[in-house]
């Protein structure tokens, strides 16, 4: 499960490093959504440094449907899912390589983004570890539930609009529990961060379970 | 020996259409079978109901000795399947592409340059994208693929499409070498007189069914008149299957 994981992994992380379109196009937009929300904002600067982390975790999200929307367009493509079936993978291997290549691109864009609000909205970064351990736990669970959902729109002619409608109710906790640990990390609240860590957690354990023994049969039925 | 492909009675649905309505149908190792049919008889259906890709909804099923009705995962590592498309990633170059369905599929990776001059796509058109090369070029590539792969099972989908006669010709040779290791070519194909050529038996595909030739029924080599390998009889009829090559025998077993 483990190699085929790598495989798949390095396969999709190729495809991006060729393509570009993560770099060309998705960075981009996910700066463009930043600056628009300064403009917005702009009139008041306290609230726009309030509302600096959650701005952060919706582009994030944006970035993230897009990312993931992608990762299944180069499967459908010419019909490379047949060969990916018919390779004889591991589906659980095939899950966990396809949701941790869209995990580092999201992780790359995070970076960028957390860039983003410290020189766009003046945003001041405290605690460093509770900023990392929130970015981890909602990006895997961010790649994990997008690749679930992203399998399950695959084979449907209507996958591009289906897969947001899919994706953003259910990410609605992340985008909660994210916001609030990034609140108390850039020292915008007095609440523990860390207790929303537990909730980022679950959600991932539960999509990465979920994935790992369900994505045979969502790829069978795609 | 049992028969490399053993269909009985085989029902398949697509949306709860029946593509597949009753199919009978035996091919024995080191055959190879030319499926006819005309357009929507249930050709491509055929072939990925083998490849394991259509689900089976009643009656017998067999490909490689594996139960269809079972985990197929590990017999799907033993058939090359070239479908209407190349089943490669546009982004990544010829060389990437093999390279990754070498290692995904447990292949040997020393195969992939030889695959590649077999096709003509060494030097420069192995370190081209995909995406920007010629309809020709890509079905080369996805059977540079299959080579590569050097599975026990071919199911090939109207293999000679968008070839020119130079690859046609080296298409019916790669076959041929194929089935003289030991491997069995199921291939759907619209062209008649090529297909008589290369095949030792056709079937003829109508309704979803097989309406002629269900069982292995003439002996002979098959004759590929650019064929450069040596090639196995094939199966007669009302005889026992062929001896399989040692690399089919030790799957089978």
């Amino acid at each position: 499960m483990w190699r085929d994981a790598v495989l798949v992994a390095g396969k999709d992380l190729r495809v991006e490093a060729r393509s570009r379109v993560t770099t060309n196009q998705v960075a981009p937009y996910a700066l463009l959504v930043l600056l628009l929300f300064g403009f917005a904002f702009d009139q008041d600067h306290r609230l726009l440094v309030q509302a600096a982390p959650g701005l952060f975790w919706v582009a994030v999200l944006f970035c993230a449907l897009l990312a993931i929307a992608r990762s299944f367009a180069v499967e459908a493509a010419d019909g490379a899912r047949d060969g990916l079936r018919m390779s004889g993978l591991d589906p659980a291997g095939i899950f966990l390589g396809k949701a941790a290549a869209v995990a580092v691109e999201l992780a790359a864009l995070e970076v960028l983004l957390g860039a983003g609000i410290v020189v766009l909205f003046g945003s001041d970064l405290r605690d460093y570890g509770l900023l990392v351990a929130t970015a981890v736990a909602a990006t895997i669970g961010l790649a994990a539930s997008g690749t679930v959902y992203g399998i399950m729109s695959a084979g449907l002619r209507v996958r591009e609009t289906l897969l947001p409608l899919l994706m953003l109710p259910v990410l609605a906790p992340v985008l909660l529990a994210a916001t609030q640990a990034w609140r108390a990390a850039l020292g915008l609240s007095s609440d523990d961060g860390w207790q929303w860590i537990g909730l980022l957690a679950t959600f991932a354990t539960i999509y990465t379970s979920l994935g790992v023994l369900g994505f045979g049969a969502l790829l069978e039925g795609a | 020996m049992a028969p490399a492909i053993h269909f009985r009675s085989v029902v398949a649905l697509v949306d709860g259409y029946p593509v597949l309505a009753g199919v009978d149908l035996d091919v024995a190792p080191r055959e190879i079978v030319a499926l006819n049919g005309a357009n929507g008889a249930g050709k491509t259906s055929l072939l990925r109901a083998c490849a394991g890709l259509l689900a089976v909804s009643a009656g017998r099923a067999e490909v490689l000795g594996t139960d269809l009705y079972g985990d197929v995962r590990a017999l799907r590592r033993r058939i090359g399947l070239l479908g209407h498309s190349a089943g490669l990633y546009d982004d990544l170059t010829v060389e990437d592409n093999l390279r990754f369905a070498i290692r995904a599929g447990a292949g040997r990776p020393d195969r992939v340059g030889a695959a590649l001059d077999r096709l003509g796509l060494s030097g420069r058109l192995r370190t081209v994208a995909v995406s920007r090369l010629s309809a020709g070029q890509r079905r080369r590539a996805a059977i540079a693929v299959i080579v590569a792969r050097d599975p026990e099972l071919w199911l090939l989908d109207e293999p000679h499409a968008g070839l020119d006669a130079e690859h046609r010709d080296r298409l019916d040779g790669i076959i041929a070498d194929a089935v003289g290791r030991g491997a069995t070519v199921v291939f759907a194909s619209h062209e008649a007189e090529r297909s008589r050529a290369l095949a030792t038996r056709t079937v003829t595909v109508a309704g979803g069914a097989v309406v002629d030739g269900v069982l292995p029924a003439r002996p002979g080599p098959p004759t590929s008149e650019a064929g450069d390998g040596a090639v196995a009889p094939a199966a007669t009829p009302g005889a026992p299957f062929p001896e399989p090559s040692a690399r089919h025998a030790a799957h089978v077993a």
